[in-house]
Protein backbone atom coordinates (compact mmCIF):
# COMPACT_ATOMS: atom_id res chain seq x y z
CA UNK A 1 0.00 0.00 0.00
CA UNK A 2 1.15 3.50 -0.83
CA UNK A 3 0.95 5.98 2.03
CA UNK A 4 -0.01 9.61 1.37
CA UNK A 5 -0.11 12.45 3.87
CA UNK A 6 -2.53 15.22 2.90
CA UNK A 7 -2.52 18.81 4.16
CA UNK A 8 -5.10 19.60 6.82
CA UNK A 9 -7.60 21.36 4.55
CA UNK A 10 -7.66 18.42 2.16
CA UNK A 11 -8.03 15.88 5.00
CA UNK A 12 -11.09 17.83 6.09
CA UNK A 13 -12.42 17.95 2.54
CA UNK A 14 -11.90 14.20 2.05
CA UNK A 15 -13.19 13.34 5.55
CA UNK A 16 -10.04 11.42 6.51
CA UNK A 17 -7.82 11.43 9.58
CA UNK A 18 -4.12 10.80 9.39
CA UNK A 19 -2.53 9.08 6.43
CA UNK A 20 -4.33 7.74 3.38
CA UNK A 21 -3.44 4.26 2.10
CA UNK A 22 -3.82 3.52 -1.60
CA UNK A 23 -3.47 0.59 -3.97
CA UNK A 24 -1.53 1.79 -6.98
CA UNK A 25 -1.41 -0.21 -10.21
CA UNK A 26 1.93 -0.43 -12.00
CA UNK A 27 4.83 1.93 -11.45
CA UNK A 28 4.57 4.26 -8.48
CA UNK A 29 4.83 7.81 -9.79
CA UNK A 30 3.28 11.15 -8.92
CA UNK A 31 0.74 10.60 -11.67
CA UNK A 32 -0.23 7.05 -10.66
CA UNK A 33 -0.49 8.00 -6.99
CA UNK A 34 -2.64 11.05 -7.76
CA UNK A 35 -4.81 9.02 -10.13
CA UNK A 36 -5.42 6.48 -7.35
CA UNK A 37 -5.97 9.22 -4.77
CA UNK A 38 -8.54 11.02 -6.92
CA UNK A 39 -10.29 7.76 -7.76
CA UNK A 40 -10.76 7.03 -4.04
CA UNK A 41 -11.51 10.62 -3.08
CA UNK A 42 -13.19 12.38 -6.05
CA UNK A 43 -13.62 15.56 -4.03
CA UNK A 44 -9.84 16.05 -4.25
CA UNK A 45 -9.95 16.43 -8.03
CA UNK A 46 -8.66 19.87 -8.91
CA UNK A 47 -7.20 20.57 -5.47
CA UNK A 48 -3.70 19.20 -6.07
CA UNK A 49 -3.42 19.39 -9.85
CA UNK A 50 -5.46 21.12 -12.51
CA UNK A 51 -8.41 19.04 -13.71
CA UNK A 52 -7.77 19.77 -17.37
CA UNK A 53 -3.98 20.09 -17.72
CA UNK A 54 -3.04 17.89 -14.73
CA UNK A 55 -0.36 20.43 -13.86
CA UNK A 56 0.49 20.68 -10.16
CA UNK A 57 -1.19 23.68 -8.55
CA UNK A 58 1.31 26.45 -7.93
CA UNK A 59 1.20 26.36 -4.12
CA UNK A 60 1.24 22.58 -3.71
CA UNK A 61 4.48 20.68 -3.16
CA UNK A 62 5.41 16.98 -3.06
CA UNK A 63 8.00 15.64 -0.62
CA UNK A 64 9.28 12.08 -0.15
CA UNK A 65 12.19 10.72 1.86
CA UNK A 66 13.10 14.29 2.86
CA UNK A 67 13.46 15.40 -0.74
CA UNK A 68 11.39 17.84 -2.80
CA UNK A 69 9.84 15.98 -5.74
CA UNK A 70 7.66 18.87 -6.84
CA UNK A 71 9.58 19.64 -9.98
CA UNK A 72 10.18 16.06 -11.08
CA UNK A 73 8.26 14.84 -14.13
CA UNK A 74 4.88 13.34 -13.18
CA UNK A 75 5.86 9.96 -14.61
CA UNK A 76 9.22 9.72 -12.83
CA UNK A 77 9.31 6.78 -10.39
CA UNK A 78 9.00 7.82 -6.77
CA UNK A 79 11.61 6.46 -4.29
CA UNK A 80 11.51 2.75 -3.53
CA UNK A 81 10.72 3.52 0.10
CA UNK A 82 7.46 5.15 -1.06
CA UNK A 83 6.72 2.33 -3.51
CA UNK A 84 6.95 -0.31 -0.75
CA UNK A 85 5.06 1.78 1.79
CA UNK A 86 7.99 2.37 4.13
CA UNK A 87 7.75 6.14 3.66
CA UNK A 88 4.76 8.34 2.79
CA UNK A 89 4.41 10.80 -0.06
CA UNK A 90 3.85 14.15 1.61
CA UNK A 91 1.53 16.60 -0.17
CA UNK A 92 2.14 20.03 1.29
CA UNK A 93 0.41 23.38 0.99
CA UNK A 94 3.37 25.69 0.37
CA UNK A 95 4.06 28.44 2.86
CA UNK A 96 3.08 31.61 1.02
CA UNK A 97 1.30 34.86 1.56
CA UNK A 98 3.47 36.58 4.16
CA UNK B 1 -43.76 31.93 13.41
CA UNK B 2 -41.44 32.35 10.46
CA UNK B 3 -37.72 31.90 10.82
CA UNK B 4 -35.00 34.01 9.23
CA UNK B 5 -31.75 32.44 8.06
CA UNK B 6 -28.84 34.66 7.04
CA UNK B 7 -26.07 32.99 5.04
CA UNK B 8 -22.71 34.69 5.43
CA UNK B 9 -19.54 33.97 3.48
CA UNK B 10 -16.23 35.31 4.80
CA UNK B 11 -12.55 35.18 3.98
CA UNK B 12 -12.18 32.26 6.41
CA UNK B 13 -15.38 30.26 6.25
CA UNK B 14 -19.17 30.39 6.13
CA UNK B 15 -21.58 31.16 8.96
CA UNK B 16 -25.33 30.64 9.30
CA UNK B 17 -27.24 33.12 11.47
CA UNK B 18 -30.80 32.27 12.48
CA UNK B 19 -33.58 34.07 14.29
CA UNK B 20 -37.32 34.03 14.62
CA UNK B 21 -39.29 36.68 12.77
CA UNK B 22 -38.72 39.27 15.47
CA UNK B 23 -35.07 39.33 14.37
CA UNK B 24 -34.01 40.27 17.89
CA UNK B 25 -31.95 37.28 19.01
CA UNK B 26 -29.68 35.33 16.74
CA UNK B 27 -27.98 31.95 16.86
CA UNK B 28 -24.72 31.67 14.99
CA UNK B 29 -23.32 28.45 13.56
CA UNK B 30 -19.97 28.00 11.88
CA UNK B 31 -17.41 28.32 10.64
CA UNK B 32 -18.31 25.91 7.88
CA UNK B 33 -15.37 25.20 5.55
CA UNK B 34 -13.07 26.83 8.10
CA UNK B 35 -10.07 28.55 6.62
CA UNK B 36 -11.43 28.72 3.06
CA UNK B 37 -12.64 31.84 1.29
CA UNK B 38 -16.38 31.67 0.72
CA UNK B 39 -17.16 33.87 -2.22
CA UNK B 40 -20.86 33.07 -2.16
CA UNK B 41 -23.36 30.95 -0.25
CA UNK B 42 -26.98 31.07 -1.31
CA UNK B 43 -30.24 29.13 -1.46
CA UNK B 44 -32.62 27.81 -4.08
CA UNK B 45 -35.88 29.78 -4.36
CA UNK B 46 -37.52 26.47 -5.31
CA UNK B 47 -36.26 24.54 -2.25
CA UNK B 48 -35.14 26.64 0.70
CA UNK B 49 -33.12 23.79 2.22
CA UNK B 50 -31.03 23.42 -0.95
CA UNK B 51 -27.97 25.62 -0.48
CA UNK B 52 -24.91 26.11 -2.66
CA UNK B 53 -21.55 27.52 -1.59
CA UNK B 54 -18.48 28.57 -3.52
CA UNK B 55 -15.41 27.61 -1.52
CA UNK B 56 -12.07 28.88 -2.80
CA UNK B 57 -8.42 28.67 -1.83
CA UNK B 58 -5.26 30.07 -3.33
CA UNK B 59 -3.61 26.74 -2.51
CA UNK B 60 -6.24 24.17 -3.37
CA UNK B 61 -8.50 25.88 -5.89
CA UNK B 62 -12.26 25.78 -6.23
CA UNK B 63 -14.87 23.66 -4.51
CA UNK B 64 -18.64 23.81 -4.82
CA UNK B 65 -20.51 22.60 -1.75
CA UNK B 66 -24.17 21.64 -1.66
CA UNK B 67 -26.49 21.21 1.28
CA UNK B 68 -29.91 19.55 1.23
CA UNK B 69 -30.78 20.35 4.85
CA UNK B 70 -30.40 24.09 5.14
CA UNK B 71 -26.71 24.06 5.89
CA UNK B 72 -26.54 21.45 8.65
CA UNK B 73 -24.55 19.10 6.41
CA UNK B 74 -22.71 19.71 3.16
CA UNK B 75 -21.26 17.63 0.36
CA UNK B 76 -18.72 18.67 -2.26
CA UNK B 77 -20.11 18.45 -5.78
CA UNK B 78 -18.54 19.19 -9.16
CA UNK B 79 -15.66 21.63 -9.37
CA UNK B 80 -14.58 21.23 -12.97
CA UNK B 81 -15.11 24.52 -14.80
CA UNK B 82 -13.65 23.95 -18.24
CA UNK B 83 -14.12 26.69 -20.80
CA UNK B 84 -15.81 25.58 -23.98
CA UNK B 85 -13.22 25.11 -26.73
CA UNK B 86 -10.05 27.17 -26.84
CA UNK B 87 -10.94 30.29 -24.88
CA UNK B 88 -8.43 32.64 -26.50
CA UNK B 89 -7.42 35.90 -24.87
CA UNK B 90 -8.88 38.94 -23.14
CA UNK B 91 -7.04 42.16 -22.38
CA UNK B 92 -4.62 42.35 -19.48
CA UNK B 93 -4.33 45.47 -17.31
CA UNK B 94 -1.79 46.94 -19.73
CA UNK B 95 -3.94 46.25 -22.78
CA UNK B 96 -1.95 43.25 -23.99
CA UNK B 97 -3.69 39.95 -24.80
CA UNK B 98 -3.87 37.56 -21.87
CA UNK B 99 -5.09 33.95 -21.95
CA UNK B 100 -8.36 33.08 -20.29
CA UNK B 101 -7.70 31.13 -17.05
CA UNK B 102 -10.25 29.83 -14.57
CA UNK B 103 -9.56 31.13 -11.05
CA UNK B 104 -12.71 30.89 -8.94
CA UNK B 105 -16.50 31.09 -8.73
CA UNK B 106 -17.67 34.48 -7.54
CA UNK B 107 -21.41 34.03 -7.61
CA UNK B 108 -23.93 31.20 -7.67
CA UNK B 109 -27.50 31.86 -8.78
CA UNK B 110 -29.96 28.97 -8.42
CA UNK B 111 -32.87 28.76 -10.84
CA UNK B 112 -36.13 30.30 -9.69
CA UNK B 113 -37.99 27.05 -10.33
CA UNK B 114 -35.60 24.06 -10.26
CA UNK B 115 -33.32 23.38 -7.28
CA UNK B 116 -30.95 21.32 -9.46
CA UNK B 117 -30.33 24.10 -11.95
CA UNK B 118 -27.80 26.70 -10.87
CA UNK B 119 -25.67 29.27 -12.65
CA UNK B 120 -22.07 30.12 -11.72
CA UNK B 121 -20.29 33.36 -12.54
CA UNK B 122 -16.56 32.82 -12.63
CA UNK B 123 -13.21 34.57 -12.94
CA UNK B 124 -11.86 34.85 -15.67
CA UNK B 125 -15.30 35.99 -16.67
CA UNK B 126 -17.67 33.36 -18.00
CA UNK B 127 -21.08 31.93 -17.14
CA UNK B 128 -21.54 28.24 -16.38
CA UNK B 129 -24.73 26.27 -15.74
CA UNK B 130 -25.38 23.01 -13.95
CA UNK B 131 -28.65 21.12 -14.37
CA UNK B 132 -27.71 18.27 -12.04
CA UNK B 133 -27.38 20.00 -8.71
CA UNK B 134 -23.83 21.16 -9.26
CA UNK B 135 -22.33 17.80 -10.20
CA UNK B 136 -21.31 18.94 -13.68
CA UNK B 137 -20.93 22.39 -15.21
CA UNK B 138 -21.23 23.55 -18.80
CA UNK B 139 -20.21 26.96 -20.05
CA UNK B 140 -22.61 29.19 -21.96
CA UNK B 141 -19.79 30.20 -24.28
CA UNK B 142 -21.42 32.68 -26.61
CA UNK B 143 -21.20 35.30 -23.87
CA UNK B 144 -17.44 35.47 -24.34
CA UNK B 145 -18.08 36.01 -28.02
CA UNK B 146 -19.48 39.46 -27.28
CA UNK B 147 -16.18 41.28 -27.68
CA UNK B 148 -14.54 39.15 -24.99
CA UNK B 149 -11.17 39.95 -26.48
CA UNK B 150 -11.71 43.55 -25.30
CA UNK B 151 -12.73 42.72 -21.72
CA UNK B 152 -10.26 43.74 -19.06
CA UNK B 153 -9.98 42.83 -15.38
CA UNK B 154 -11.04 45.25 -12.68
CA UNK B 155 -8.85 45.64 -9.61
CA UNK B 156 -10.40 42.53 -8.09
CA UNK B 157 -9.94 40.40 -11.18
CA UNK B 158 -12.02 39.82 -14.30
CA UNK B 159 -15.02 38.39 -12.55
CA UNK B 160 -18.59 37.65 -13.55
CA UNK B 161 -20.10 38.65 -10.22
CA UNK B 162 -23.79 39.32 -10.81
CA UNK B 163 -26.47 37.05 -12.26
CA UNK B 164 -30.08 38.26 -12.28
CA UNK B 165 -32.84 35.93 -13.48
CA UNK B 166 -36.02 37.51 -14.84
CA UNK B 167 -39.07 35.95 -13.14
CA UNK B 168 -41.43 37.06 -15.92
CA UNK B 169 -39.26 35.90 -18.81
CA UNK B 170 -37.65 32.53 -18.01
CA UNK B 171 -35.10 32.73 -20.84
CA UNK B 172 -33.90 36.25 -19.94
CA UNK B 173 -30.76 36.56 -17.81
CA UNK B 174 -28.74 39.65 -16.94
CA UNK B 175 -25.11 39.30 -15.94
CA UNK B 176 -22.44 41.83 -14.99
CA UNK B 177 -18.67 41.65 -15.30
CA UNK B 178 -15.87 43.81 -13.94
CA UNK B 179 -14.74 45.42 -16.15
CA UNK B 180 -16.81 44.57 -19.18
CA UNK B 181 -20.30 45.69 -18.18
CA UNK B 182 -23.85 44.31 -18.31
CA UNK B 183 -24.98 41.69 -20.81
CA UNK B 184 -28.43 40.19 -21.44
CA UNK B 185 -29.67 37.05 -23.07
CA UNK B 186 -33.30 36.53 -24.09
CA UNK B 187 -32.83 32.93 -25.23
CA UNK B 188 -31.41 31.19 -22.15
CA UNK B 189 -27.81 31.95 -23.02
CA UNK B 190 -27.64 31.11 -26.71
CA UNK B 191 -27.02 34.73 -27.68
CA UNK B 192 -26.07 37.81 -25.67
CA UNK B 193 -26.05 41.57 -26.15
CA UNK B 194 -24.10 44.22 -24.23
CA UNK B 195 -26.45 46.46 -22.24
CA UNK B 196 -24.30 49.47 -21.40
CA UNK B 197 -25.82 52.39 -23.27
CA UNK B 198 -25.82 55.46 -21.05
CA UNK B 199 -23.01 54.34 -18.79
CA UNK B 200 -20.19 56.87 -18.58
CA UNK B 201 -16.65 55.90 -17.67
CA UNK B 202 -14.70 58.83 -19.14
CA UNK B 203 -11.34 58.03 -17.57
CA UNK B 204 -11.26 54.34 -18.44
CA UNK B 205 -13.29 54.56 -21.67
CA UNK B 206 -12.95 57.86 -23.52
CA UNK B 207 -15.32 56.59 -26.22
CA UNK B 208 -18.84 57.34 -24.91
CA UNK B 209 -20.27 54.81 -27.35
CA UNK B 210 -18.06 51.94 -26.10
CA UNK B 211 -20.23 48.84 -25.88
CA UNK B 212 -18.01 47.00 -23.38
CA UNK B 213 -15.43 47.92 -20.79
CA UNK B 214 -17.53 49.47 -18.02
CA UNK B 215 -16.76 48.53 -14.42
CA UNK B 216 -20.20 47.55 -13.16
CA UNK B 217 -20.14 46.55 -9.49
CA UNK B 218 -23.65 45.19 -8.98
CA UNK B 219 -27.15 45.24 -10.43
CA UNK B 220 -30.45 44.60 -8.66
CA UNK B 221 -34.07 44.05 -9.65
CA UNK B 222 -37.43 43.87 -7.90
CA UNK B 223 -39.31 40.71 -8.86
CA UNK B 224 -42.55 42.59 -9.45
CA UNK B 225 -40.99 44.96 -11.96
CA UNK B 226 -38.28 43.12 -13.87
CA UNK B 227 -37.91 45.79 -16.54
CA UNK B 228 -36.42 48.17 -14.00
CA UNK B 229 -32.81 47.61 -12.98
CA UNK B 230 -30.64 49.46 -10.52
CA UNK B 231 -26.86 49.54 -10.75
CA UNK B 232 -23.97 50.47 -8.52
CA UNK B 233 -21.19 51.20 -10.96
CA UNK B 234 -17.57 51.82 -10.03
CA UNK B 235 -18.63 55.46 -9.90
CA UNK B 236 -22.30 56.39 -10.40
CA UNK B 237 -25.56 54.84 -9.27
CA UNK B 238 -27.65 54.10 -12.36
CA UNK B 239 -31.15 52.99 -13.33
CA UNK B 240 -32.66 51.39 -16.39
CA UNK B 241 -36.39 51.46 -17.13
CA UNK B 242 -36.16 49.36 -20.28
CA UNK B 243 -34.54 46.11 -19.12
CA UNK B 244 -31.02 47.40 -19.62
CA UNK B 245 -31.43 48.94 -23.08
CA UNK B 246 -30.42 52.32 -21.65
CA UNK B 247 -29.26 53.68 -18.31
CA UNK B 248 -29.49 57.04 -16.58
CA UNK B 249 -27.81 58.32 -13.47
CA UNK B 250 -29.71 58.53 -10.17
CA UNK B 251 -26.84 59.39 -7.82
CA UNK B 252 -28.61 62.62 -6.80
CA UNK B 253 -27.54 63.86 -3.38
CA UNK B 254 -25.36 60.90 -2.38
CA UNK B 255 -22.18 62.03 -0.61
CA UNK B 256 -20.21 59.88 -3.05
CA UNK B 257 -21.53 57.62 -5.76
CA UNK B 258 -18.73 55.06 -5.51
CA UNK B 259 -19.66 51.80 -3.83
CA UNK B 260 -20.26 48.11 -4.30
CA UNK B 261 -23.67 46.72 -3.24
CA UNK B 262 -27.15 47.85 -4.23
CA UNK B 263 -30.39 46.27 -3.01
CA UNK B 264 -34.12 46.76 -3.52
CA UNK B 265 -36.72 46.71 -0.73
CA UNK B 266 -38.72 43.45 -0.78
CA UNK B 267 -42.13 45.16 -1.04
CA UNK B 268 -41.43 48.64 -2.42
CA UNK B 269 -39.83 48.47 -5.87
CA UNK B 270 -38.78 52.11 -5.76
CA UNK B 271 -37.00 51.84 -2.41
CA UNK B 272 -33.32 51.10 -2.90
CA UNK B 273 -30.23 50.93 -0.73
CA UNK B 274 -26.55 51.68 -1.34
CA UNK B 275 -23.50 52.09 0.89
CA UNK B 276 -21.42 55.02 -0.38
CA UNK B 277 -17.67 54.53 -0.16
CA UNK B 278 -15.19 57.39 -0.32
CA UNK B 279 -13.49 56.53 -3.60
CA UNK B 280 -11.83 53.81 -5.63
CA UNK B 281 -8.57 54.52 -3.85
CA UNK B 282 -10.11 54.85 -0.37
CA UNK B 283 -12.38 51.87 0.19
CA UNK B 284 -14.05 53.08 3.38
CA UNK B 285 -17.05 55.29 4.21
CA UNK B 286 -16.69 59.08 3.99
CA UNK B 287 -15.74 60.79 7.26
CA UNK B 288 -15.42 57.48 9.10
CA UNK B 289 -19.24 57.24 9.30
CA UNK B 290 -20.92 54.03 8.22
CA UNK B 291 -24.11 55.13 6.49
CA UNK B 292 -26.56 53.21 4.37
CA UNK B 293 -28.39 55.49 1.97
CA UNK B 294 -32.01 54.82 1.08
CA UNK B 295 -34.03 56.28 -1.74
CA UNK B 296 -37.81 55.87 -1.62
CA UNK B 297 -38.20 57.51 -5.01
CA UNK B 298 -36.27 55.11 -7.19
CA UNK B 299 -33.18 57.26 -7.03
CA UNK B 300 -32.10 60.92 -7.09
CA UNK B 301 -33.28 61.65 -3.54
CA UNK B 302 -31.40 59.80 -0.82
CA UNK B 303 -31.52 59.80 2.98
CA UNK B 304 -28.74 58.66 5.28
CA UNK B 305 -29.60 55.77 7.60
CA UNK B 306 -27.35 55.98 10.62
CA UNK B 307 -29.24 54.87 13.72
CA UNK B 308 -27.26 52.04 15.28
CA UNK B 309 -24.35 52.27 12.85
CA UNK B 310 -20.93 53.61 13.91
CA UNK B 311 -20.68 57.32 13.17
CA UNK B 312 -17.04 57.83 13.96
CA UNK B 313 -13.73 56.06 13.30
CA UNK B 314 -15.28 53.46 11.02
CA UNK B 315 -13.17 52.43 8.03
CA UNK B 316 -14.70 49.20 6.79
CA UNK B 317 -15.99 48.39 3.33
CA UNK B 318 -19.14 46.56 2.21
CA UNK B 319 -18.51 44.27 -0.76
CA UNK B 320 -20.82 43.80 -3.74
CA UNK B 321 -22.52 40.58 -2.61
CA UNK B 322 -22.68 41.57 1.05
CA UNK B 323 -26.15 43.17 1.24
CA UNK B 324 -29.53 41.45 1.19
CA UNK B 325 -33.17 41.98 2.14
CA UNK B 326 -35.71 39.63 3.65
CA UNK B 327 -39.37 39.34 2.65
CA UNK B 328 -40.93 39.89 6.06
CA UNK B 329 -43.14 42.83 6.84
CA UNK B 330 -41.40 45.12 7.74
CA UNK B 331 -38.64 44.36 5.28
CA UNK B 332 -35.35 43.38 6.89
CA UNK B 333 -32.08 44.69 5.48
CA UNK B 334 -28.71 43.07 6.17
CA UNK B 335 -25.12 43.81 5.28
CA UNK B 336 -21.69 42.54 6.23
CA UNK B 337 -18.44 44.47 6.40
CA UNK B 338 -14.79 43.81 5.78
CA UNK B 339 -14.37 44.35 9.52
CA UNK B 340 -16.42 41.23 10.25
CA UNK B 341 -19.65 42.81 11.42
CA UNK B 342 -23.05 41.76 10.13
CA UNK B 343 -25.64 44.48 10.69
CA UNK B 344 -29.38 43.96 10.49
CA UNK B 345 -32.34 46.26 10.35
CA UNK B 346 -35.80 44.84 11.05
CA UNK B 347 -37.51 48.07 9.96
CA UNK B 348 -36.35 48.69 6.40
CA UNK B 349 -33.24 50.52 7.50
CA UNK B 350 -34.63 52.96 10.06
CA UNK B 351 -32.44 51.43 12.77
CA UNK B 352 -29.65 48.90 12.84
CA UNK B 353 -27.95 46.54 15.23
CA UNK B 354 -25.06 44.14 14.79
CA UNK B 355 -25.96 40.45 14.71
CA UNK B 356 -22.30 39.57 15.13
CA UNK B 357 -19.23 41.77 15.35
CA UNK B 358 -16.09 39.74 14.97
CA UNK B 359 -16.27 37.43 12.00
CA UNK B 360 -13.53 37.35 9.38
CA UNK B 361 -13.99 39.89 6.58
CA UNK B 362 -17.47 39.38 5.14
CA UNK B 363 -17.65 38.65 1.42
CA UNK B 364 -21.33 37.85 0.92
CA UNK B 365 -24.67 37.96 2.72
CA UNK B 366 -27.91 36.29 1.66
CA UNK B 367 -31.13 35.92 3.61
CA UNK B 368 -34.04 33.51 3.61
CA UNK B 369 -37.44 33.59 5.32
CA UNK B 370 -38.57 30.07 6.22
CA UNK B 371 -42.12 29.12 7.13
Amino acid sequence: MIRVVLPAHLRTLAHVDGEVSLDVEGQVTQRSVLDALEACYPMLRGTIRDQVTHQRRAFVRFFACEEDWSHEPPDAPLPDAVAVGAEPLLIIGAMAGG
Amino acid sequence: MSMVRVLVGTRKGAFVLTSDATRDRWDISGPHFAGWEIYHVTSSPADPNRLYASQSSGWFGQQIQRSNDGGQTWEPVGNKFAYDGVPGTHQWYDGTPHPWEFKRVWHLEPSLTDPDTVYAGVEDAALFRSIDGGQTWQELPSLRGVKGHLWQPGAGGMCLHTIVLDPSHPERIFIAISAAGVFRTDDAGKTWRPMNRGLKSPYELPDPQAEVGHCVHRIAMHRSRPGVLFMQKHWDVMRSDDAGESWHEISGNLPTDFGFPIAVHAHEPDTIYVVPITSDSEHYPPDGKLRVYRSRTGGHEWEALTHGLPQRDCYVNVLRDAMAVDALDACGVYFGTTGGQVYASANAGDSWAPIVRDLPAVVCVEVQVLP
